[in-house]
């Protein structure tokens, strides 16, 4: 009836992981139970959020009738703040070696700010909730990702990985459906959307604490689950003896190139919501359907995050992961290209939903094969980190070229950056050339 | 199968519970919630109204009804005379109206899958004459006194994905079908101390027409934590500091002063005063308002000024307040239960 974790090989702790991994071919995809699980989780943790954020501002602004602007210094302190949680907390799950128990924690804190919402007043509280909410999601990704790397085959990390990012945008996608939904039927039901945003969070925390069992992260097994444990590589004594700073994996080799590429490109990665304001402008469509973009990259995504894996797994994860952003590189030059049309656009979203699928499972993945043992939670954090930090900075330094220069002027630098930077990538991070069939 | 977790069948029984728990608990509240909708929906109106009226004469004030029951949300109008009285409640849902004697400026929210937002210009029986998507929330809007040219302020609103956040967009259109607008004010050259402002993140809100000159504008621009009362040339789409610390300026009938509201707190913790800046001398007057107000003024006459107030103990409700611009005179309640005062003289 439980779960049964017999499709994990016993090799794993016994070699680094990835370092000699198998081709995908050669051992049959068993989906673990518990990355279903996860993705289950995350799923239903996704509704929660997705469909309270997706109808905040209209609450703040039409229903507390506040302003809303004082919510974008808000947004940019928590993005910060969850960057540096995630870190913590990944580091947590390494040092206690329990990534399930800093996961509940994340996703705990997330439910009980779902919980102060049904009392929320004024500016004040939603934004304490909002920061909470944000904060548990900071905490909980990376212990997550690092369940799901101990419970995938190593030969089909990435597609695990793509398995779990799909169920986790169904939920991103459903959450504003079923939140428009409500407030259509009853125009003024913040507090239904509230109670059932809540709802699913409870439902994500049970599954999280009474399905998925406490794995450890080198590859232990959890007590509950031992019985089939293979030999470990570290004893908890050496585990102890592992934690560090996350800036220290920058002198592991692999780590290492992969967070300065991650970095670099990460730079050049500029925010989608420019890539729509593009697409507007250029099409003048009408405005009303703004919000169809979202949904359409969202849909993409979902749609390729298995197959991208599966095609990580085959031909390595390294060039999927630069082939991703050739494919922002094209949708860059696909908006700034003085056509247009429905074409056009449709082109755009596939090629934004496809580097999503491509890079945002595929570098945990990476990360989680290029992190030495006892540090896999932190070492997933840092390259999550990275990518958020710099992206941060990229949309930031955007805004300035965009007003400088023009939109598609700036998309086109941005794109022929791009370029250089994917170019350096191939050449800093090893692996970047597809595998055939024999290494 | 489950002998390797201690408990298995009770853990799987719980999360049955757990699960079929909430989900009834949320079903609940949401049937329950729907019928209190359909309840407030068909029930009397709690204050005295009469439907199906087309603007009335001059002088008029046009709102947003607040009040429970039937028409809850629509825009409506009360006479000057008898600001209290029974009101003239449409058939038109808005979340900001503005007028004139002829044609009302309505900002309204479509419900839906995906949720979108319009505005909707209507003649004096309601009737819509044009209408075009705008791409956020209904913050503020304006109409010349001539009824020509029509400002738009909306919230623009940020998604998970998009990490720009919140910003505005205001727009001015004409009146008129088939005449090209502004476009986004953001993109007129914003020009601070006599220097034309490079940066990016600048936001523009709060438009108000000046009285008798068809090219001159107010309005608020932002940037880098700044705020400018700006004056606004639509033909020569520049933007003109003229005083710091002003949002959302509202100027008087005579056109000589302008009615704002003024952080006197952090950015964060945003508290607005009213307060007035006399054009010819730059002075400023803070009135004696307590509540922060968060809304564009509009003024009564050139005494008195209007503004709307959410009910904080009531979600959804607001009442508009009376200030005059002594600084001594103290506030009272205008019109309970609207939003969106519009004061039509003409």
């Amino acid at each position: 009836m439980y779960i049964s974790l017999s499709d994990r090989s016993g090799g794993k702790g016994e070699k680094p992981r990835g370092a000699t991994t198998a081709l995908s071919s050669e051992v049959p995809f068993r989906l673990s139970p518990v990355i279903l699980w996860l993705g289950l989780v995350s799923m239903v943790t996704d509704v929660s959020s997705e469909s309270v954020t997706a109808i905040l501002p209209l609450y703040v602004t039409g229903f507390l009738g506040l302003s809303t602007i004082a919510f974008g210094f808000i947004d940019g302190i928590n993005q910060g703040a969850s960057a540096i949680v995630r870190i913590a907390a990944g580091w947590a799950a390494d040092r206690s070696g329990h990534p399930k128990r800093i996961a509940l924690a994340g996703y705990g804190l997330s439910m009980l700010a779902r919980i102060g919402f049904l009392f929320a007043g004024g500016f004040w509280a939603v934004a304490a909730i909002v920061t909470g909410d944000r904060i548990g999601k900071g905490i909980r990704t990376a212990p997550r990702d690092a369940l799901i790397t101990v419970s995938a085959q190593p030969e089909h990390l990435a597609r695990s990985f793509g398995v779990h990012r799909m169920l986790d945008n169904i939920g991103a996608a459903a959450g504003p459906m079923i939140a428009f939904l409500v407030l259509l039927m009853i125009p003024n039901g913040f507090s239904t959307v509230f109670v059932v945003s809540l709802a699913f969070a409870v439902i994500g925390v049970a599954v999280l604490g009474l399905v998925v069992p406490d794995m450890r992260a080198d590859g232990l097994r959890g007590i509950e689950a031992n019985s089939g444990a293979g030999q470990t590589a570290g004893s908890p004594k050496q585990r102890r003896r592992l934690f560090a700073f996350s800036w220290s994996h920058l002198r592991e080799p692999g780590l290492g190139k992969l967070l300065i590429s991650a970095g670099l490109l990460g730079l050049l990665t500029i925010g989608d919501g420019f890539i729509y304001l593009v697409l507007q402008d250029r099409d003048s469509f009408a405005v009303q359907w703004f919000p169809l973009l979202f949904v359409g990259t969202n849909i993409v995504f979902l749609a390729f995050a298995i197959p991208l894996g599966r095609l990580a797994d085959r031909v390595g994860r390294v060039p999927v992961f630069v082939g991703g952003h050739i494919a922002l590189l094209a949708c860059y030059f696909l908006a700034a290209a003085p056509f247009g049309g429905l074409w056009s656009t449709v082109g755009c979203l596939i090629l934004l939903g496809g580097f999503y699928a491509a890079t945002d499972g595929v570098l945990a993945a990476l990360a989680s094969q290029l992190t030495p043992q006892g540090k896999l939670a932190t070492g997933i954090a840092s390259a999550q980190t990275v990518v958020a930090l710099s992206r941060m900075t990229a949309s930031a330094g955007f805004g300035v070229l965009w007003y400088a220069v023009g939109a598609p002027t700036a998309m086109v630098a941005a794109g022929a950056l791009l370029a250089c930077a994917v170019v350096a990538v191939v050449f800093i991070l090893p692996g970047a050339r597809p595998k055939l069939a024999n290494e | 199968m489950s002998a390797t977790f201690t408990g298995g069948r009770l853990r799987w029984g719980i999360l049955l519970a757990v699960t079929a728990v909430v989900l009834a608990a949320a079903g609940i509240y949401a049937v329950g919630a729907y019928q209190r909708f359909e309840e407030s929906r068909t029930a009397a109106p709690s204050v005295g109204v009469t439907a199906g009226q087309p603007l009335p004469d001059v002088p008029f004030v046009l709102f947003r009804n607040t009040a429970g029951g039937q028409g809850y949300g629509n825009a409506a109008t009360v006479p000057l005379s008898a600001p209290g009285g029974t009101r003239a409640v449409s058939e038109q849902p808005c979340d900001r109206v503005y007028g004139t004697g002829s044609t009302v400026i309505c900002l309204k929210t479509n419900r839906g899958l995906v949720t979108a937002f319009e505005a909707a210009v209507l003649n004096r029986d309601w009737q819509q004459q044009r209408a075009w998507p705008v791409p956020g929330i209904p913050s503020r809007t304006r109409i010349s006194a001539d009824g020509s040219m029509i400002a738009t302020t909306v919230f623009v609103t940020g998604h998970s994905y998009a990490t720009a956040g919140f910003s505005t967009a205001t727009e001015i259109n004409f009146t008129a079908a088939g005449s090209e607008g502004s476009g986004n004010l953001e993109d007129f050259a914003l020009i601070i101390n006599g220097e034309r402002l490079q940066a990016t993140d600048r936001n523009i809100w709060g438009v108000t027409f000046a009285p008798g000159q068809s090219d001159v504008f107010y309005a608020t621009a932002a940037s880098a934590g700044r705020i400018w009362l700006v004056r606004g040339s639509l033909s020569a789409k520049t933007l003109t500091a003229v005083h710091d610390n002003v949002e959302c300026p509202s100027i008087s009938p005579d056109g000589t002063r302008i009615a704002y509201k003024k952080n006197d707190a952090g950015p964060l913790t945003a508290h607005w005063k009213v307060a007035l800046l006399d054009l010819a001398t730059g002075q400023e007057t803070v009135l004696a308002e307590k509540r922060s107000v968060d809304d564009q003024i509009e003024w009564l006459d050139n005494q008195n000024v209007l503004y709307g107030l959410a009910d904080q103990n009531v979600p959804g409700d607001s009442n508009i307040w009376k200030l005059a611009t002594d600084p001594a005179s103290q506030p009272s309640l205008f019109i309970p239960h609207a939003w969106s005062p519009s004061v039509v003289r003409e």
